[in-house]
């Protein structure tokens, strides 16, 4: 009986400082956020319009893809991505999958203010001007075409690193995605991501651990909430593709959380059956004294 | 030379040779424990398990590790975490062990006081086992930095920086320990030498003195009863086993000391597999960059209660700088536990509980180490500056009582 009110104290104790310098500390040091908000209600959008696709095409061919590839459409990059970043500054996206990854009213907001929907005026404005120019000459119903289009041609389903990599990699790189061929390396080369973000992009092969899943969310979600002034845009991923970038950011970041996950309930079971039988013989040995 | 005869057994050859049964005898079954410990007694033997752990995990680390500023990142991060069969278990389990092990060093030198084990002949034991402190301390940071992330990083670039502090030779000392002005590859190279050469070999060196130094003074007990470990043992041998009031280390002592590991290997295994980043910190998986400073710089929780003394002391008093103030409480708070057996003014050994005012004194410093521990890791701003002053000053205080303390204790009792 003794001994097991010392036990509860050491493990009282134990927790208390636990709680302080872990969950305490942290709150103290990471102040919450409002949760990640995937109806992007703030932004100029669509406005419940159903556009049509088949005017979208059009719109599209004579104003989008000067710039932009539509591999998926025959309309190929007009540059590789060196000569691509040196003209914009970044490589610019093949629009095939935005109608998929993209949320539609993001979609449509982007078009007609991209500075404004990415959340990017304290970093564009007249000294310095968005490599995409925006579209708002155009109608409400035009734009709602474009995006009808681009939904129309987007694929039904994409793997995680395919969501990634047109998501993220043109600023980004995870190069412990492909560490032997150097394939995640981000599009745009550093000089010229450095010059265009201001600093350069961080490589996020780590950041499922080092930022943890919650705060990707929110923060891929919209930057400015935890690191306000960030160059970063907000991207406008729907909810189900910036889980599917978490989901290759872990894929690659932390390969063996399922082993891990998987091994330490035996390892555990394991333990209890030794310290079963360790008290058993503990008692066994007593017994006489 | 001795006479040779032929051996009948394996075992008794080696015993003519090494005299393994008088060996066993000394070191195992007749080396007497007093009966009357609880699980805390235990410790020793959960540190000494927990620092094997360390060693094996740290030889398959070793393996793919790569002590260079350019390498040493994703040699851990990427080679052992995701590339290595099982590089990720080693690395858990030598990240949270290490973290552990000053858990159980805290619970076990906290039980020292408590019991009072550290005076009448048991200095050395006390001494050892804070020289084990703070070696197994440099290890803890040497170890830190390897992985080379952003806290390795800015870690060492405060702590090192503390030595600048040191009047006169201060800022050559840091260069000297950095080998570079800054915190640089050299840096790592030699922390590496550190971490899994000069230390472990210190380490294991001061853990023999250690279990050596308990040899003559014996293992305390519960009460602070005073033992005749001849006669309790005659008895014991004679087969009045329940009469005596000693055990053998093996099989009696051990058979606890393997249940008490039973129950510690589910809680360290259940860190390392599922809860693993308080000693593994998710900041220092961001490679280090000597351009971007975190926005919270900290160290391990096991150092957080000296870092706040020397944080403790943020304003200039006296004339001296707030900085200068900060390093000697720390400079204090580092070797004022290796003199409480001179400041403890008590000459008898006995738990806190039979001890008022000392069992006062005790609960205080418990109290005050959660607080510096606690406001260690908060940003030092606004009233979290002053807790940590006060707390600060209630450390060094309580030891300036402390010779007050324990004689008020002794006269109230008569034995003074």
């Amino acid at each position: 009986m003794r001994e097991l009110k010392i036990f509860a104290v050491v493990v009282v104790i134990t927790l208390i400082t636990y709680w302080g310098i872990e969950p305490f500390a942290h709150s103290q040091m990471h102040p919450s956020v409002e949760p990640a908000e995937y109806s992007f209600g703030d932004v100029d959008g669509l406005k419940g319009m159903n556009g049509s696709a088949s005017n979208g095409a059009e719109l599209v061919a004579s104003n989008c893809t000067a710039c932009h590839s539509i591999e998926s459409q025959g309309f190929p990059a007009v540059m590789d991505h060196e000569t691509a970043a040196a003209s914009y500054g970044v490589v610019p996206p093949d629009l095939g999958s935005s109608g998929l990854i993209y949320d539609e009213n993001y979609l449509a907001a982007f078009i007609k203010d991209p500075v404004t929907a990415s959340k990017l005026n304290h970093v564009f404005g007249d000294d310095k001007a968005h490599p995409m120019p925006g579209y708002d000459w155009m109608s409400d119903e035009e734009i709602a075409d474009v995006v009808a289009y681009l939904q129309s041609i987007a694929p039904a389903s994409m793997t995680n690193k395919e969501v990634f990599t047109d998501a993220c990699q043109r600023c980004h790189s995870i190069h412990y995605g492909d560490m032997m061929g150097g394939s995640m390396a981000a599009y745009t080369p550093k000089a010229e991501i450095t010059a265009y973000m201001g600093k350069l992009p961080p490589d996020i092969s780590q950041h499922v651990i080092s930022r943890g899943e919650k705060y990707l969310h929110e923060f891929i979600n919209d930057p400015q909430k935890h690191l306000e002034g960030t160059a970063m845009p907000r991207v406008g991923l729907t909810q189900d593709s910036e889980a599917q970038v978490i989901a290759y950011m872990s894929e690659v970041g932390d390969s063996n959380k399922d082993e891990r996950n998987s091994l330490g309930v035996k390892v555990l079971a394991y333990l209890v059956i030794f310290a079963v039988f360790a008290w058993l013989w503990k008692a066994k040995i007593w017994r006489d004294l | 030379m001795a006479q040779f005869t032929k051996a009948n057994s394996v075992g008794e050859w080696f015993d003519q040779r090494l005299a393994t049964n008088k060996f066993m005898k000394v070191m195992m079954t007749e080396y007497w424990i007093p009966k009357n410990v609880n699980f805390l007694w235990a410790m020793g033997v959960v540190l000494a398990v927990t620092f094997g752990i360390l060693v094996i995990s740290g030889i398959f680390l070793m393996m793919y590790y790569k002590p260079d500023v350019n390498l040493a990142f994703n040699s851990v991060n990427y080679t052992i975490m995701q590339e290595v069969a099982y590089g990720w278990l080693f690395r858990h389990m030598h990240g949270v062990a290490a973290s552990v092990v000053f858990l159980v060093i805290y619970i076990h030198m906290l039980t020292g006081i408590y019991y009072g084990s550290y005076k009448k002949g048991r200095e050395m034991i006390w001494i050892s086992g804070m020289l084990l402190f703070v070696t197994f301390s440099a290890a803890g940071f040497s170890g830190y930095m390897l992985p080379w992330g952003q806290m390795s990083y800015w870690a060492a670039m405060v702590i090192t920086n503390l030595f600048g502090g040191i009047p006169f030779i201060g800022d050559a000392l840091v260069v000297w320990i950095r080998g570079d002005f800054n915190v640089a590859d050299a840096t790592l190279t030699r922390f590496f030498m550190l971490h899994v050469f000069l230390l472990p070999m210190v380490i294991l060196g001061v853990i023999a003195l250690h279990f050596y130094s308990l040899r003559v003074p014996h293992v305390n007990n519960q009460e602070g009863e005073e033992i005749d470990f001849d006669t309790e043992a005659e008895k014991y041998l004679a087969g009045n086993k329940k009469e005596s009031k000693v055990i053998p280390f093996w099989p009696v002592f051990l058979s606890k000391d393997f249940a008490v590991l039973g129950i510690f290997f589910i809680f360290y295994f259940y860190l390392v597999f599922y809860h693993y980043s308080f000693a593994m910190d998710p900041i220092n998986f961001e490679p280090a960059n000597s351009m971007v400073t975190p926005p919270h710089i900290y160290p391990e929780w096991y150092f957080l209660w000296s870092y706040e003394v020397l944080r403790g002391f943020f304003f200039d008093i006296a004339g001296i700088k707030a900085f200068d103030l900060g390093l000697m409480a720390f400079g204090v708070a580092n070797i004022i536990f290796f003199l409480l057996p001179f400041i403890d003014r008590d000459p008898e050994v006995l738990p806190a509980h039979k001890r008022p005012r000392f069992n006062i004194w005790f609960w205080i410093l418990m109290v005050d180490l959660i607080v510096l521990t606690v406001y260690g890791k908060l940003p030092p701003t606004g009233v979290n500056a002053w807790v940590g002053f006060f707390s600060s000053i209630t450390f060094l205080g309580l030891f300036i009582a402390l010779p007050f303390v324990t004689k008020a204790d002794a006269k109230a009792r008569g034995a003074l």
